[in-house]
């Protein structure tokens, strides 16, 4: 396994990881060292580290053209699509996890942001067409999946609920409808291992139904 | 104190530190020579800077794939339990003439990874030859061309203009 690393990256934040939560990193991590590379796409993460060779041009490795690599819409692929972009969904309720009847609830979920740190995460309860702004537990860390949550009283209905982050750089999580006119619309049964469409980082809607059960979609 | 002092004095200072630190260490590994480390630079650029010596042939590369490779990549590399080599109408979008820019990228990981049960026991010729019959199979280059250092990085894929960068101010 080999991949190309820009020298921006090794000098930002990159760094060789020995030790995790105070003891050595797991075999199943990449004992007994790891490339680390914050924000960046989890195989680029490389594993049971062996090797640094300073090069002048990507190599193109078989795991950064073959794969990891993604058809837009028109004839270009593209490639070297380094950072996970900024995403959030709700946990709490969420498929699994039904509500017992009307009442006061809280929405809850987890954003993040390769970019750096979460900015705001708004939550809507009509499938979009108001919001409002949820509290960020602390420490608001850069790179780091970030809890949000909104106290919310539920009337029984079924309701469309979504979370929609920021982060500090500016970005914004996008629609289905904003991805897909950048991207252009996927294809029909597409099964989930095909990664056609990887960086999916889009809004999530979750219906609750007047049962309390949550279900995953379109919205 | 002269400039000469302070600039001794820092190295012996920086001395000082490396070794302790080298002592409250991981204390991982250990030197590697010349020689040992030729097994392990494997990286094959574009240009083909370090490929080894060999040569290989489709018809040769057919041998050895149906010994070695055909069990998981299936007939003629249509895919099977695993990834297509070759053009697999309906069956895989994915395919190498479409996302492999260099040939070059097929003798890197190749030689690595492959097979996925022994990898790096092929030789140098098998690399090329397996790499020649890929490259055949997805109709880049002719039944009788031979691959070397020398042929490889000059063969165009078809695809090799149809990447973008996504953020090219990343890099």
């Amino acid at each position: 396994m080999n991949r190309s690393i820009p020298i921006a990256k090794a000098l930002d934040d990159a760094m060789i990881a020995l030790y995790q939560n105070g003891e050595r990193i797991n075999p199943a991590q990449g004992y007994p060292m790891r490339l680390l590379v914050p924000g960046y796409e989890g195989n680029m993460n490389v594993k049971w580290l062996h090797r640094i060779k300073l090069i002048e041009e990507p190599v193109m490795a078989i795991n950064e053209t073959m794969q990891y690599t993604y058809r837009v819409a028109g004839p270009k692929i593209w490639q070297f699509f380094f950072p996970m972009e900024v995403k959030s969904f709700i946990t709490h309720p969420s498929p699994g996890l039904t509500l017992k009847g009307p009442g006061f609830y809280e929405i809850s979920g987890l954003a993040y942001s390769g970019n750096g740190r979460i900015g705001k995460v708004m939550v809507s309860a009509d499938g979009g067409r108001s919001w409002a702004q949820a509290a960020l537990d602390a420490p608001l860390l850069s790179k780091a999946l970030t809890r949000f949550r909104m106290p919310w009283r539920w009337d029984g209905q079924p309701v469309l609920l979504q979370s929609r982050a920021w982060d500090e750089a500016g970005n914004v999580q996008p629609t289905r409808a904003e991805m897909f006119a950048e991207r252009g619309e996927p294809k029909v049964n597409v099964p989930v291992t095909a990664f056609p469409m990887g960086h999916m980082n889009v809004v999530t809607t979750w219906a609750v139904d007047n049962k309390g059960e949550a279900k995953h979609v379109y919205g | 104190m002269s400039m000469g002092k302070r600039f001794a004095l820092a190295v012996a200072v920086a001395l000082v530190a490396s070794a302790a630190s080298a002592a409250d260490g991981p204390g991982l590994g250990k030197p590697i020579n010349e020689t040992d480390l030729v097994l392990w630079d494997l990286s094959i650029g574009p240009d083909g800077k370090g490929l080894p010596h060999g040569s290989g042939t489709p018809a040769q590369g057919a041998v050895i794939y149906a010994q070695k490779c055909e069990v998981c990549h299936g007939k003629d590399g249509e895919g099977g339990r695993n990834a297509a080599l070759a053009n697999a109408p309906g069956k895989s979008a994915r395919t190498m003439a479409l996302y492999v820019p260099n040939a070059t990228t097929i003798f890197d990981f190749t030689r690595r990874a492959m097979p996925w049960p022994q990898p790096k026991s092929l030789t140098n010729d098998e690399v090329y030859a397996l790499t020649a019959y890929i490259l055949a199979r997805n109709k880049v280059i002719g039944e009788d061309e031979v691959m070397n250092a020398e042929t490889l990085p000059k063969v165009l894929m078809p695809n090799r203009n149809g990447f973008v960068s996504r953020y090219p101010e990343k890099h």
